[in-house]
Formats: structure tokens, sequence, C-alpha cells
């Protein structure tokens, strides 16, 4: 059975701004995958770990978090909590034996630009290849 | 303030895969100011629990609920809001919150969520260092303001030992030599000569070493 992944992406307004604009027909021109689902906030460092881990509990296969590169945050630091957030959940996947690579930290250049739709497709494949996530209760 | 750490959560896992109900019971005092037992940790540890529990196949039920503070009888009593609600109560106040538990609801199931750590303060965010040991008899006076008791690693109250060099404790150059800082500022605040005095064997009892402390203050108790 092909087995597409739910992939839920965290975007902070500024790394996703000019990507959204084009509405999800560009988005989807430009290969954006349907199954990642965008939700933006104000500033991934707004991002609370037990926000990340829902997403998980609601059946996410793979989530990832999109912010501004560290030193240019539009909020100073705020991609960079969420840097270490992500780190956390990492570490709390691997102590539960779940691949820590079904959550990523990704720090993209503001505006428009092709690595907003490359860092969904990478998280796909990714998520893809490593099949169903376990936390789901469902055997592979 | 008593600082904490969240136990890994497989031991957690572990404690809890019997009950299918589960109080998860934060303290909005100590744990937290040090991150590791307050509302937002409560959040986190649920779904901690509950992602885990279904990776094994299980299901639970988790109730989250957070106290003004676990050291106190009269907020333990406002566990009974959730009465006949849960099997057992996972706590994640400092070891004084569970013993309280304990303590005042006999027949209830209580566990530990985290290590109690120490008595330290935050010398910078995300960071916590140990500072007293509660040892019933302060002799802060004496060194400066700085304590031995907790941050000597052999305790000693005649320091520092033959094993300080630059400053640094002879277990690991990270750590400070708290006898060479007391020496240090006893020659800042101009009681250099404190150091020629020789601290007497100590009297141990009031540490914990004569069994359980107890303080009363007769004045408070009507
Ligand atoms: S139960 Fe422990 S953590 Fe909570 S306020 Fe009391 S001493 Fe602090
Ligand atoms: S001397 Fe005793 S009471 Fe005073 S700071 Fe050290 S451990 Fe705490």
């Amino acid at each position: 059975m092909v087995f597409t992944p739910d992939i839920q992406a965290f975007c902070c307004h500024y790394t996703s701004q000019q990507t959204i604009a084009e509405g999800k027909e560009g988005l989807k021109e430009d290969g954006m995958p349907e199954n990642v689902t965008l939700n933006r906030v104000v500033c991934t460092g707004k991002l609370q770990i037990s926000t990340l881990l829902k997403a998980f509990e609601n059946g996410a296969d793979g989530v990832y978090v999109a912010g501004c590169p560290t030193d240019t945050c539009h909020n100073i630091k705020g991609s960079q909590r969420a840097a270490k957030r992500v780190a956390a959940i990492k570490k709390a996947l691997s102590e539960l034996g779940v691949e820590p690579e079904r959550i990523e930290m990704f720090h993209l250049e503001r505006g428009f630009h092709p690595e907003f739709i490359e860092v969904a497709r990478k998280m796909n494949q990714r998520i893809t290849d490593l099949g169903p996530c376990p936390l789901k209760g469902e055997t592979k | 303030m008593i600082i904490a750490e969240r136990k890994p959560i497989n031991e957690i896992l572990d404690m809890v895969s019997d009950d299918e109900k589960i109080l998860l019971l934060g303290c909005r005092g100590c744990v937290s100011v040090c991150s590791t037992g307050g509302e937002r940790e409560v959040e986190i540890l649920a779904s901690l629990i509950k992602l885990g529990m279904k990776k094994q196949g299980k299901s639970v039920e988790i109730i989250e609920g957070t106290l003004v503070r676990q050291c106190d009888r009269e907020y333990i009593d406002s566990i009974d809001q959730w009465k006949g609600q849960y099997d057992a109560i996972l706590s994640m106040a400092c070891g004084v919150g569970v013993n309280f538990i304990a303590n005042f609801r006999p027949s209830t199931k209580v566990y530990p969520a985290v290590n109690t750590s120490f008595f330290g303060g935050s010398p910078e965010q995300g960071v916590w260092t140990e500072q007293c040991a509660g040892c019933g008899d302060c002799i802060l006076h004496l060194t400066g303001g700085l304590c031995p008791v907790a941050r000597c690693a052999k305790s000693l109250m005649n320091g520092p030992c033959g094993g300080s060099v630059n400053g640094r404790c002879e277990i690991n150059p990270d750590v400070e030599c708290i006898w060479q800082s007391i020496y240090d500022r006893l020659g800042r605040t101009g009681n250099a000569d404190a150091m020629q005095k020789i601290a007497p064997i100590r009297d141990w009892s009031t540490a914990g070493h004569g069994g359980p402390r107890k303080v009363l203050r007769d004045d408070l108790t009507v």
C-alpha cells in the first residue's frame, strides 16, 4: 500500500509570507506536496513543545518548523528558541524509541524562496521512507 | 528554592504501566520556577505519556492538574476535586509533594515524575546550581556567605584541602574550590584572619544525621 505521510509544518510569518501569498494553487504548481499542512505562527519562538507534541498526538507522521536564519530572526532569538525546543523533542522521541528525524528545524531566508518548497519535499521524502509514525500505535 | 529534573520518560512509563487513569499533578511552587513541574510541564508530560502508551498499544486517560503547592495540607486537600476519577497520582512536585500526598491520602497510589536535585539558584537562564544543603545550623557568617557544606566536595569545615589548585577543586577543574573563594571574599571584606580560626568538630545532628527533622513554631500553632 502506498503510504502518504501526514506532515505538519509550523512556519513563522516571515519565512512563509510570500509563499503563502501565492495561494494553495500557486504552491502546488511550485511543487509543494499536498500532504504537508502549513500552520502559521507569528514567530517560531512562540511555539511551545506541547504544541509540537500535540501534532504527533493528532496523528502526524512528521513535523517540522521553518523559522528565520539564526542570526537574522525578526524577533532576534525566536528561531533559536524554536530550534532548542525541536532538539528537546528529538531527545524525547529517541527516549520513546522513535526516529528523532521525524521532527526537524529549518532556518530559511525570509520572503519568497525556493528552499521553502525544498524543505517540504525533503521532509516528505524522509518521512515516506521512514513509514508511519510508531507513536500512532499502528504496526508498520 | 528546590531544583528538580524530570525523570527519563521510560522510567515514568514503567511506573504507570498498570494504571489506566492517571492524575498528573503539577505544583506552582519551586518546580514551576525551575521549569520542571509546573502547568506547562504537566502538559508536555501528559503528551509524552499518551504517545508512549499508544506506541505500546495501550491507552491511558490523563487528568491534568496543578496545585498552588503540594507541600501544604490545605492544598493537598484540594485533590479531592478529582475524587474517584483516577487510579494513581503522578506528582511533578519535589519529593516533599509526593510524601505529602502519601501522608494525607493513605490509600492512594502516588509516583514521583521528577528527581529532586538540590536547593539552588539560577545564575543564568536554563542553569541551576546548588548553594545550600539545609544543614540546620548555618555558618555562613563565618565563611563569607559561601557555603562549604553544599559547595565543598568534602563539606570541609576547615578548608581548603590539599587538592585545591588555582581556585579549582581536585574532583573536577570545572568545579570552583569554594574554600579558595571563601578566602578571597574574607580578604576583600577585611576578614582574612578568620581563616586562621579552627572550626571545632561539628555536631551534624541538625543535618538529618539525627533522624527526620521538624520545626515547631509555637506562636503559629493555635
Ligand atoms: S511541593 Fe516542593 S516544589 Fe512544590 S512548592 Fe512545595 S517545596 Fe516547592
Ligand atoms: S551552612 Fe548549612 S544552612 Fe548554611 S548555607 Fe550551608 S548548608 Fe545551608
